[in-house]
């Protein structure tokens, strides 16, 4: 900023006031001196000066000069070097430059200038602690995060961590495993369809169930057990057991609450799961053995007990001695053979069908309030002891009792029901509990019928039976009649918990070494409820997928060869969660388009075809946005399919070609390649589906901070601008 | 006159014994070879006292018991079960269902015929 450039206005302004002043003070002079003279005298003067006015105007000039001069200095001193600080000090301020500022001009002007250096220096000083402060911070993270990892996979447990609104947070290499075995497609998706950051649990698991387990975990935590935790058995699709056992994740301020009421907040739930399928087959066989062994057996001694008995009769004929024999005989043969096949037979699996204590109360309660929610019937407790505590399953409990409401509402018009609960009378560690109603008496074979049939509840069909479920209990299952009152009721005998156990569990211990790899901000993210148009751009799930194929004309007998997908989740491209599949086109694959895609005719061969492969990758996509180059394209090929795979891709989508020349308008090119070298990505793998989708997603990521600079922020507002640019109007 | 019993049972090999020693004990004896068998024969032969046997092909002897207490001309019948299910469930359902005794296999047969004899003269 030189002088020479640009003079201040204010010097200007400042320079004719002077003029102004200067001529004023002429004028007021002469009219001052004019009005004491004679007309005579004045007439004199302004001869005497009226020809030398030249003169007098050039001696002002003169005057005016020097006062511009003095006033230019001046400023140059005292004026415009703070001018100049206060712009370079502008400069400081508003941007991360650091410089150090020159002092120029009048002391003063000096002296500030090297205050401000100092100031930024202190500045600079400040934001170094901090900048080593976080990175320290970040580095503590990295190492709790890695630790938090080596745990994880080395748990031999499958840990898979979730928000309250069921999306994955978290799983360890074990979970992923467990994972793919519950696939219905193992050999497509992998179960990666299943498992993934971001994905929901629900999925895979009954919302039901896991709301059920987290009432539990909430009453256990309102008595203040030390470790609440529940536990429950379910089914999967693909017909696997599964033990779940479910803890807790309260969030700090919870913790530190006072009232149990606030302690029991929860942020997500921690879910270890056990694949028991085979133990429970194992288990099963054992059953079986044990009865044989005991039931079996006592009926064979009976027999020959008896037999035995009648053998010491003296007055026995030869006839019945030999049939006698005859009995003993071929019992104890029976019997042996029966050993035989059991030691041939046995196994060693000791896992059980987990029961878990639970308050009789709680039990109860909350069968009535699913009763009512299922069946529309009014239910209520009656006759409850407060103090027993059961041993039970409660899902599928509670399960066999709306079950059987249910039935008595259908078949017998029952109107409301009653539930029971006391120590069993007749047998000790037990407890009878009771689904009571008034009104006609049932035949034993619907009785029967009821209990043999697989359960229904609601439009849930179960693979289990109410004997199943009496059964898992080690219990009983009845029908009686209250002939005074005219009630009739079913009775489940169920196992009573240790009362011991249930003291030290309720005794609420204060946990206060939590694990130090708890300290993750995870659980941030929450469902919202508004649609997705809303959303942000940067808060989707994203499929960033591509599709290889035998040509560009679906509707003409084109298909697609190849699939490969990427996640998109919190901004994040997850590597690790792909889907990638050849698929089997049924049609050959011709030769002029080998080049483009690289895929031989024989790499095709045994591939799933497509009517395997898109149900996984419609999984796969569940519940984020699509996203692909040229998206029109592959959307074509996938819509063709829909009446053939049953499967409808309704998915919002986005396509980085109609959104990069929305934020690139003047650029001649939006090829994938053209728009990557824009972006300074990587292309690696190119024209594999795989490849391009990876690309794409990197493109995508490097779009929404563009798209954010053109005010388009969410979903809808990002669908709404690409349809308005160029090429939404060009059909594909 | 001497008391009816019926035999309840699917098994030859027990029955056998059983209806040796109810026959030399004096009782008039029926069998019956499953539930169903033993709801008729009940209702037929009127019997004074049933020996129940609870694992029957048709109807169990649950069922039977079931019945039986619920049908107004029969509801008197003396039952003892019989059977091989010795868990203190399956007693505790067994006596809730009606019978007056139970019995788990293996049982000596001494016990069997006190407790029948006792269990008809309280009955008299």
């Amino acid at each position: 900023m030189s002088g020479a450039k640009k003079t201040d206005q204010r010097l200007w302004w400042l320079l004719a006031a002077a003029a102004v002043a200067s001529v004023a003070w002429l004028l007021a002079t002469v009219g001052l001196v004019g009005s004491t003279l004679e007309a005579r005298e004045r007439e004199a003067v302004w001869s005497l000066l009226g020809g030398r006015m030249v003169l007098l105007s050039l001696t002002w000039g003169a005057g005016m000069a020097a006062i511009a001069w003095a006033l230019k200095r001046w400023f140059d001193h005292w004026v415009t070097p703070s001018v100049q600080l206060a712009e370079e000090a502008q400069v400081l301020l508003r941007t991360d430059v650091v410089r150090e500022l020159k002092p120029k001009g009048n002391v003063e002007t000096r002296v500030l200038a090297q205050l401000f250096n100092q100031l930024v220096e202190q500045r600079e000083d400040l934001r170094r602690q901090m900048d080593e402060r976080v990175r320290e911070a970040a580095q503590g993270i990295e190492q709790e995060r890695s630790r938090l990892a080596a745990l994880m996979s080395e748990l031999t447990q499958s840990v898979v961590v979730c928000n309250l609104d069921g999306r994955i947070i978290l799983y360890n290499n074990r979970a992923r495993m467990q994972f793919r075995a519950l696939s219905q497609a193992p050999g497509v998706a992998g179960g990666a369809e299943l498992i993934g950051l971001g994905r929901s649990i629900y999925g895979v698991f009954d919302r039901k169930l896991v709301a059920h387990a987290l009432e539990n975990i909430q009453q256990r935590m309102m008595r203040g057990a030390a470790q609440p935790s529940a536990q429950f058995v379910t089914t999967t699709g693909a017909g696997q057991l599964l033990r779940v056992q479910m803890a807790p994740v309260r969030s700090p301020q919870a913790q530190a609450a006072e009232a149990a009421a606030d302690r029991i907040e929860l942020t997500g739930f921690v879910l270890m799961l056990d694949n028991i399928t085979r133990d429970f087959e194992a288990e099963s066989a054992k059953d079986q053995v044990l009865h044989t062994l005991t039931e079996g057996s006592r009926a064979a001694l009976a027999n020959m007990q008896a037999a035995i008995d009648m053998l010491d009769y003296p007055d026995l004929d030869a006839a019945m001695r030999e049939r006698f024999m005859g009995v003993v005989r071929e019992e104890t043969r029976s019997l042996s053979q029966r050993i035989g096949a059991l030691a041939a037979g046995s196994s060693d699996s000791k896992t059980r069908w987990p029961l878990e204590d639970m308050l009789g109360a709680d039990l109860i309660n909350a069968a009535v309030r699913r009763i009512e929610t299922v069946t529309g019937r009014p239910a209520s407790p009656v006759d409850v002891d407060a103090s027993v505590w059961l041993k039970v399953e409660s899902f599928s409990m509670l399960q066999a009792l709306v079950y059987l409401t249910g039935r008595l509402a259908d078949e017998f018009d029952v109107r409301f029901v009653q539930l029971r609960l006391a120590p069993a009378t007749g047998s000790a560690g037990k407890a009878q509990l009771d689904l009571i109603w008034s009104g006609q008496a049932m035949s034993t074979e619907t009785v029967m019928s009821w209990e043999m049939d697989p359960m229904k509840v609601g439009n849930e069909a179960q693979r289990l039976t109410v004997r199943d479920v009496v059964e898992r209990h080690g219990g009983a299952f009845w029908f009686e009649r209250e002939r005074a009152r005219h009630q009739a009721f079913f009775r489940f005998l169920l196992p009573v918990a240790d009362p011991r156990e249930q003291v030290d569990a309720a005794a609420f211990v204060r946990n206060e070494s939590r694990p130090e790899y708890y300290d993750f901000d995870l659980f941030k993210t929450t469902e919202l409820t508004r649609s997705l148009d809303d959303r942000r751009l940067s808060d989707l799930v994203y499929t960033v997928f591509d599709t290889e194929t035998t040509g560009l004309n679906p509707s003409q007998g084109d298909e697609i060869i190849q699939i490969g997908a990427a996640r998109i989740v919190n901004n994040k491209l997850l590597r690790q969660e792909c889907f990638e599949q050849l698929v089997d086109p049924r049609r050959p694959i011709p030769a002029a388009s080998i080049p483009i895609h690289g895929i031989q005719p024989e790499m095709v061969v045994g591939q799933p075809t497509i009517e395997q492969v898109l149900p996984s990758f419609h999984a796969f996509a569940q519940d984020t946005v699509l996203v692909a180059h040229n998206a029109a394209f592959d959307m074509r090929f996938l819509q063709l399919k829909e009446q053939q795979t049953g499967v409808s891709f309704d998915h919002p989508v986005l396509d980085t070609l109609l959104l990069s020349a929305l934020v690139h308008p003047n650029q001649d090119s939006h090829r994938l390649e053209a728009i990557a070298e824009r972006f300074n990505v990587t292309v690696i793998g190119r024209h594999t589906a795989m490849g391009d989708a990876m690309v794409t997603a990197e493109v995508f990521l490097k779009l929404i901070p563009l798209l954010a600079e053109k005010g388009i922020h969410t979903l809808g507002q990002a669908r709404e601008a690409a349809q308005k640019t160029y090429y939404a109007r060009l059909k594909y | 006159m001497s008391q009816k019993i019926l035999i309840a049972d699917d098994e030859p090999n027990i029955l056998i014994s059983l209806e040796f020693l109810m026959k030399r004990e004096g009782y008039e004896v029926v069998v019956a070879r499953n539930g169903q068998e033993a709801i008729d024969a009940i209702l037929r032969e009127r019997p004074a006292l049933v020996l129940l046997d609870v694992m029957m092909p048709v109807k169990t002897g649950f069922d039977v018991c079931h019945e039986v207490r619920a049908h107004e001309a029969v509801r008197d019948t003396l039952i003892v079960m019989l059977t091989a299910k010795g868990r203190d469930t399956d007693v505790a359902k067994g006596l809730a269902l009606g019978a007056n005794a139970y019995m788990t296999k293996p049982f000596s047969t001494r016990e069997l015929v006190q407790k029948v004899r006792d269990l008809l003269v309280a009955s008299a």
